[in-house]
């Protein structure tokens, strides 16, 4: 049909510098994403996974998955501000207190975690090998939103299979300015000024929506990103741990520190007066 | 709780949808646009599945430019509509199939009259002179109903837009953060400002 179609009409454009050859050649170097995976060997795969790891229904399931999370990244006149707290929970359980939630990329490029670890862990090392595989094909940095569609695509294409993720990749460039994206396993992929993802994002969006300016000063932003996590800390039981916080600019991201909750919470509390309904005497 | 709503007119087409972009009880964008320019003269409103969504509009989009570009020739909206429809029909009998819900507005450049189609994740097509998608469907059909005719101008139409919006904002429990208007006429596809700051008294 194609070959009736191209003897009968005319080309829309001439064909330039492109032979046949070199086009074959661009679409073998562009990797398919069919890495292989073992999967179960039942008809719903994602059903399947439920049942072999839903806490609620069934305590003893065979498999836990490390879930629950806050992080939060939004942009402003100075950048973008990116935060995470670092506790990591299977069930009750609560599996880590140190873990780096916050994926560098590359040194323009950060990428969040939060749903299930393994999976925000190995598709994001694996958008990174993407990121720089794109950088040597092409000798510029990825803009973040080819970045993101390349995660939202990857991840598009294993939907109904079981991936949880919920992820935020920010970054500078030349072409776009501060970026900021959100991808989850549904597909989706929204860009956008404030993002909170994770369990803990309702009690993070609270403080942060109140108090947020896109003209906040850098001093303002780094406080506000860091008070959003320790107010999450504080009322979500999923998310605790360590207060990561970032600021991506456009020559790169600058690290402000991955510090303990629990000295942040006491001087908020004794300095500022805030948390008032902890008490701090033990009568 | 997503809003689509399409109005045709003498010679025009009105597409409406929400700003909202919602995911379990948080709302994650107040801008977003459940829209796709499929060529000069159709536009695609899509609601459904998140992630299915935007991937079946594109995948629409992108497969009409390169159409119009392989055969060197214009697709009407009736031709689109039967492609779209064609399309999901194929993926309504796949393994996964998109879960995604359709307005297609658009201006016939031959006949030199308004179109829209209201196509559902079934693969239903239907051509309409207005139409809506979700729980619009309840509070705005009736309107449309009692004030909807074949031939009003651009003016009226808003008017009636307005009433349906109006009543959305009274009676749905969520906030979907007004509206992006679309306007589809003989010279193309145009964005309305709509502002949606005035009280709504109820009952």
């Amino acid at each position: 049909m194609d070959t009736l179609v191209s003897r009968y009409s005319r080309p829309a454009f001439v064909d330039r510098e492109y032979t046949a050859e070199d086009q074959e050649d661009a679409y073998q170097a562009t990797p398919s994403l069919s890495l292989q995976f073992a999967l179960p060997p039942v008809s719903q795969a994602s059903s399947w996974l439920r049942a072999m790891t839903d806490d609620h229904s069934n305590p003893s399931c065979p498999i836990k998955i490390a879930h629950g999370t806050t992080t939060l990244a939004f942009r402003f006149q100075g950048g973008i501000i990116v935060a995470t707290d670092s506790r990591a929970t299977a069930g009750n359980w609560i599996a880590s207190q140190t873990v780096k939630k916050v994926i560098e990329i590359n040194s323009c490029l950060l990428g969040t975690m939060a749903g299930g670890a393994a999976d925000c862990q190995y598709w994001l090392a694996y958008l990174g090998m993407q990121c720089r595989l794109h950088e040597l094909r092409h000798k510029r940095r990825i803009t973040v939103a080819a970045a993101s569609k390349i995660l939202a695509n990857l991840v598009y294409a294993y939907k109904g299979m079981g991936l949880s993720m919920g992820t935020m990749c920010a970054g500078v460039t030349p072409q776009e300015g501060p970026a900021l994206y959100y991808i989850d396993s549904d597909g989706t992929r929204l860009s956008g000024n404030l993002f909170c993802v994770g369990s803990g994002q309702t009690f993070a969006y609270g403080v942060l929506d109140a108090e947020y300016r896109y003209d906040l000063t850098e001093q303002e932003a780094l406080e506000l990103g860091s008070r959003s996590i320790l107010a999450a800390t504080h009322r979500d039981a999923f998310s605790g741990g360590f207060i990561n916080l970032y600021h991506v600019k456009e020559d790169g991201w600058v690290k402000h520190g991955f510090n303990d909750t629990n000295p942040i919470f006491w001087k908020t509390k004794l300095e500022k007066g805030e948390f008032s309904n902890v008490t701090a005497e033990l009568d | 709780m997503e809003v689509l709503l399409g109005i045709t007119g003498k010679d025009f087409t009105i597409m409406a949808s929400s700003k909202a972009a919602m995911r379990g009880a948080t709302i994650l964008k107040a801008t977003d646009d459940k829209t796709r320019e499929l060529n000069k003269q159709t536009l695609m409103a899509f609601s459904g599945e998140a992630g299915d969504t935007v991937q079946f509009a594109e995948y629409i989009q992108a497969n009409i430019q390169l159409y119009s570009m392989r055969n060197d020739t214009h697709l009407g909206p009736p031709a689109v509509a039967s492609f779209v429809r064609g399309e999901l029909a194929r993926s309504l009998r796949s393994r996964r199939p998109y879960t995604v819900n359709l307005l297609l507005g658009g201006f016939d450049s031959i006949t030199e009259k308004p179109s829209l189609y209201w196509i559902d994740y079934l693969a239903s097509c239907v051509p309409l002179p207005y139409a809506a998608h979700g729980y619009a469907q309840y509070y705005c059909l009736s309107i449309l109903d009692k004030h909807h005719h074949p031939d009003i101008d651009l003016e009226t139409g808003m008017k009636i837009l307005r009433m349906c919006t109006d009543e959305l904002r009274r009676r749905l429990p969520v906030d979907f953060k007004g509206i992006a208007v679309k306007i589809i006429t003989r010279d193309g596809i145009r964005e309305e400002e709509y502002t949606d700051d005035h009280v709504v008294r109820s009952a």
